[in-house]
C-alpha cells in the first residue's frame, strides 16, 4: 500500500513537470512579451515564495529575510555579469574597486555563487538566532534587510551606491525561470518529505516534544534557513537578469512583505498554497491594473485612480484573513486533496 | 544498575526542587517516582532528561555520567519520555509521529533526500515499516494515515508511547501516563505497559498519582516530598509508611 502511494505521489510529480514544461515551451512561442514578463515574475516569485515558506510556514520560524538574501544574490549575479567594459562606465559615485571590474562569471555559475552567498551568510546567522528561541529571528532578519540596503547604498566602490548596476544582460527566460523554478518545488518538495521536513515540522508543532524524539532542532532550523536562503539568492540572480538594472531601492522590506502575503494567502506551511499564492498575488494584481485606469461606471467617466488596485487589493487580502484564516491551502498540499477526495469518494 | 542518581541537587535561584537525592533503577525494572505535587518529580524527570542541568550531583546512565549532555543526545543514547500533558506533533498524522522517533536512526544525509537515492528510498521504506510495526503493536495500525489530534485521549496516549518506543529507547520515562484516563483505560495501560517491558526490553521509570495504579505496576517505588527522599521501597510498603502519609495527608502533630 506503501509503496503505490510513493509511486502514485512520483506520478503526479512528472506529471506537473511534464505539463509545466509544455506550459514553458507554449507560453514562449505563442504568448506576447507582456504576458511572457507577467510569467517571468510569477515564476521568481515561485522560487523566492516556496523557499520562503520553508523557513516561515514548515519550520514555523517567522522570518523577515527574502529582501535581504535576494538583494545579496541579486548583487553577486549582478557583479558577475555585467562584462568589464559595461563596468568602466557605470561607476560614476567613486572608482571602483579593482577586482570588481575583473569579476565575470557565466549565467549558470552567478547564480549558484549568488546562492552560496546568501546560504553562508544564512548559516552564520543561524549560530546566534537559533540558540534562542522566541521571534529573535523575525528582528533579527528585519535588521538584517536594512543592514544590507544600507551596505549596497554606502558601498559604491562596489555596488555603485543607490544608482545600482545597470546593463546587466538580460540572460533570465522563461525557461530559466520556469526551469528553476520546477527545480526549486521539487527540492523543497523532497526536503518535506523526507527525515529532514519531518523534523522541521516536529520543530514547528512542538519543540520541546521534537527535541525528546532526539531531533537536532538547531540543526534542522538551520537547514531550513539556508535552502530559502539558497534559493533566495538564486532568485535575485535571475530578478536581476530579467530586470537587467538593479537598486538598493528594489530590496526595500516591501519586498518582503509582498511574499509574506503570498505565502500567508496560499496557506503558511504549503508548497502547492506557495504556488497558488504566487499565482493570484501576482497575476491577481497585474489584472486588477484597470482599476488604476479611468473607467465608465453607470455612464459616468471616472478619472484615472493610481493605486485604486492596491486598496481593492487590500481589502481582498482582509477578507481572506477574516473568513479563511488558514489561507486558500491551510498545511495541506495537493496530494492531501487528491486522497481525500479519493477516500470521500466512495 | 542502568540507571543511578548520585546525590543530585537542584536549587532554582533559592529555591530547592531536589535536595541530595539517589536512588538506583535497576535493568528491566518498573520503578515508580511518587510524591505530592511540587515534590520535585518532574524535575527529576528533566534533569534525566538533560533539560535541567542539576546544581550538583551526577546522572549516571549505563556507567556514563550524563548529566551537562543535550537533550537530543541523552535521548540517543536510550532514555526516551512522555509528556505528563500528551505533546504529539498536532499538524502531522499518527505515523509521521512515530517517524520522528526515527529521525537520528535513519541513515541517509540532506542532499541524498534531495536527490531520492537509493538509499533515502530503502531507509525510509525500512522505518515506515518499523513505525508500522509499533503501531501494531498497540492496536494503532489502522489510524496510521489520520491526524493524531483527531484520536480519542487514551489513543493519543498509546501513539505518545509508541512514539518514544520508536527512539528504541533502554530506559523509558512516563510522566503521569494514567492523567485524565477512565479505569478501564488505566488498566489497559497498565497491561501495555508491562507487555512491552518484556517485548521491548525496557526499563520503565514512571511518575503517577494513581496508587492503585502503582501498587499493580510497580516493582519499586522511591516517595519524594519537598524535594527530599522520604522512602524506597516496595509500593505496598509505601502507603502504610507514616512518613508517606503524613507527606500526603499533611502532618497534623508538628504544626
Amino acid at each position: 500500500m506503501n509503496n503505490f502511494m510513493i509511486k502514485k505521489e512520483q506520478w503526479l510529480k512528472i506529471s506537473f513537470v511534464v505539463i509545466t514544461l509544455w506550459f514553458i515551451w507554449f507560453a514562449n512561442t505563442h504568448f506576447d512579451e507582456y504576458t511572457v514578463r507577467i510569467l517571468n515574475n510569477i515564476a521568481i516569485f515561485i522560487i523566492l515564495a516556496v523557499s520562503y515558506n520553508l523557513i516561515n510556514g514548515v519550520t514555523g520560524q517567522f522570518s523577515l529575510e527574502p529582501n535581504g538574501f535576494v538583494a545579496i544574490g541579486a548583487y553577486v549575479a549582478a557583479l558577475l555579469l555585467v562584462s568589464p567594459d559595461a563596468k568602466q562606465y557605470q561607476y560614476a559615485i567613486v572608482d571602483p574597486y579593482p577586482f570588481v571590474l575583473t569579476l565575470h562569471a557565466n549565467f549558470v555559475v552567478a547564480l549558484l555563487l549568488g546562492g552560496a552567498f546568501a546560504a553562508i551568510l544564512a548559516a552564520i546567522l543561524s549560530f546566534p538566532v537559533f540558540r534562542v528561541r522566541g521571534d529573535y529571528l523575525a528582528i533579527v532578519t528585519l535588521g538584517f534587510g536594512f543592514i544590507i540596503k544600507i551596505l549596497a547604498i554606502n558601498h559604491p566602490e562596489v555596488t555603485n551606491g543607490s544608482l545600482g548596476l545597470n546593463d546587466i544582460p538580460e540572460f533570465s527566460n522563461l525557461y530559466w525561470t520556469g526551469g528553476i523554478a520546477i527545480i526549486a518545488v521539487i527540492t523543497v518538495l523532497n526536503i518535506i518529505n523526507s527525515k529532514f521536513g519531518r523534523a522541521m515540522k516536529a520543530v514547528r508543532d512542538d519543540e520541546d516534544a521534537a527535541i525528546a524524539m532526539g531531533v537536532n532542532t538547531f540543526k534542522a532550523k538551520t537547514l531550513a534557513f539556508c535552502t530559502s536562503a539558497f534559493f533566495e539568492g538564486v532568485g535575485g540572480g535571475l530578478l536581476a537578469a530579467l530586470l537587467t538594472s538593479i537598486s538598493p531601492d528594489l530590496f526595500d522590506f516591501f519586498f518582503t512583505f509582498q511574499l509574506l502575503i503570498i505565502i500567508v494567502l496560499g496557506g503558511l506551511g504549503s508548497t502547492t498554497g506557495a504556488i497558488i499564492g504566487t499565482v493570484l498575488v501576482m497575476g491577481g494584481s497585474e489584472w486588477m491594473r484597470f482599476l488604476d485606469e479611468p473607467m465608465h461606471l453607470f455612464g459616468y467617466e471616472t478619472a484615472a485612480m493610481p493605486g485604486m488596485r492596491m486598496v481593492v487589493f487590500s481589502l481582498i487580502l482582509i477578507f481572506i484573513m477574516l473568513f479563511a484564516r488558514e489561507g486558500v491551502m491551510g498545511k495541506r498540499e495537493l496530494t492531501d486533496i487528491l486522497k481525500w477526495r479519493k477516500k470521500g469518494g466512495k | 544498575m542502568i540507571l543511578k542518581i548520585d546525590n543530585v541537587t537542584k536549587n532554582f535561584g533559592g529555591v530547592t526542587a531536589i535536595k541530595e537525592t539517589s536512588f538506583s533503577v535497576a535493568p528491566k525494572e518498573i520503578f515508580g517516582l511518587i510524591g505530592p505535587n511540587g515534590a520535585g518529580k518532574t524535575t527529576m524527570f528533566n534533569i534525566i532528561t538533560g533539560n535541567y542541568t542539576p546544581s550538583s550531583g551526577e546522572v549516571i546512565f549505563r556507567n556514563e555520567a550524563i548529566n551537562g549532555l543535550k537533550p537530543h543526545h541523552i535521548v540517543r543514547k536510550g532514555i526516551a519520555r512522555t509528556f505528563q500533558n500528551i505533546r504529539l506533533f498536532a499538524s502531522m498524522s499518527v505515523l509521521d509521529n512515530v517517524l520522528i522517533g526515527f529521525d537520528f536512526q535513519a541513515r541517509y544525509g540532506f542532499a541524498e533526500s534531495i536527490l531520492r537515492f537509493p538509499r533515502f528510498i530503502t531507509e525510509e521504506r525500512r522505518i515506515k515499516a518499523r513505525s508500522m510495526e509499533i503501531l501494531d503493536y498497540f492496536g494503532m495500525s489502522s489510524y496510521a494515515h489520520d491526524k493524531a489530534v483527531d484520536l480519542s485521549y487514551g489513543q493519543q496516549r498509546k501513539v505518545e508511547i509508541a512514539r518514544a518506543l520508536a527512539t528504541n529507547p533502554e530506559l523509558l520515562l512516563l510522566d503521569e501516563p494514567a492523567a485524565g484516563m477512565n479505569p478501564s483505560e488505566t488498566e489497559e495501560l497498565g497491561e501495555i505497559i508491562k507487555k512491552a517491558r518484556v517485548d521491548f526490553d525496557l526499563t520503565v521509570l514512571l511518575i503517577e498519582h494513581d496508587m492503585k495504579f502503582v501498587n499493580q505496576l510497580c516493582d519499586k517505588v522511591l516517595v519524594l516530598d519537598y524535594g527530599k527522599t522520604i522512602f524506597e521501597g516496595k509500593p505496598a510498603d509505601a502507603i502504610q509508611d507514616p512518613e508517606v502519609i503524613a507527606a500526603y495527608l499533611g502532618d497534623f502533630h508538628n504544626d
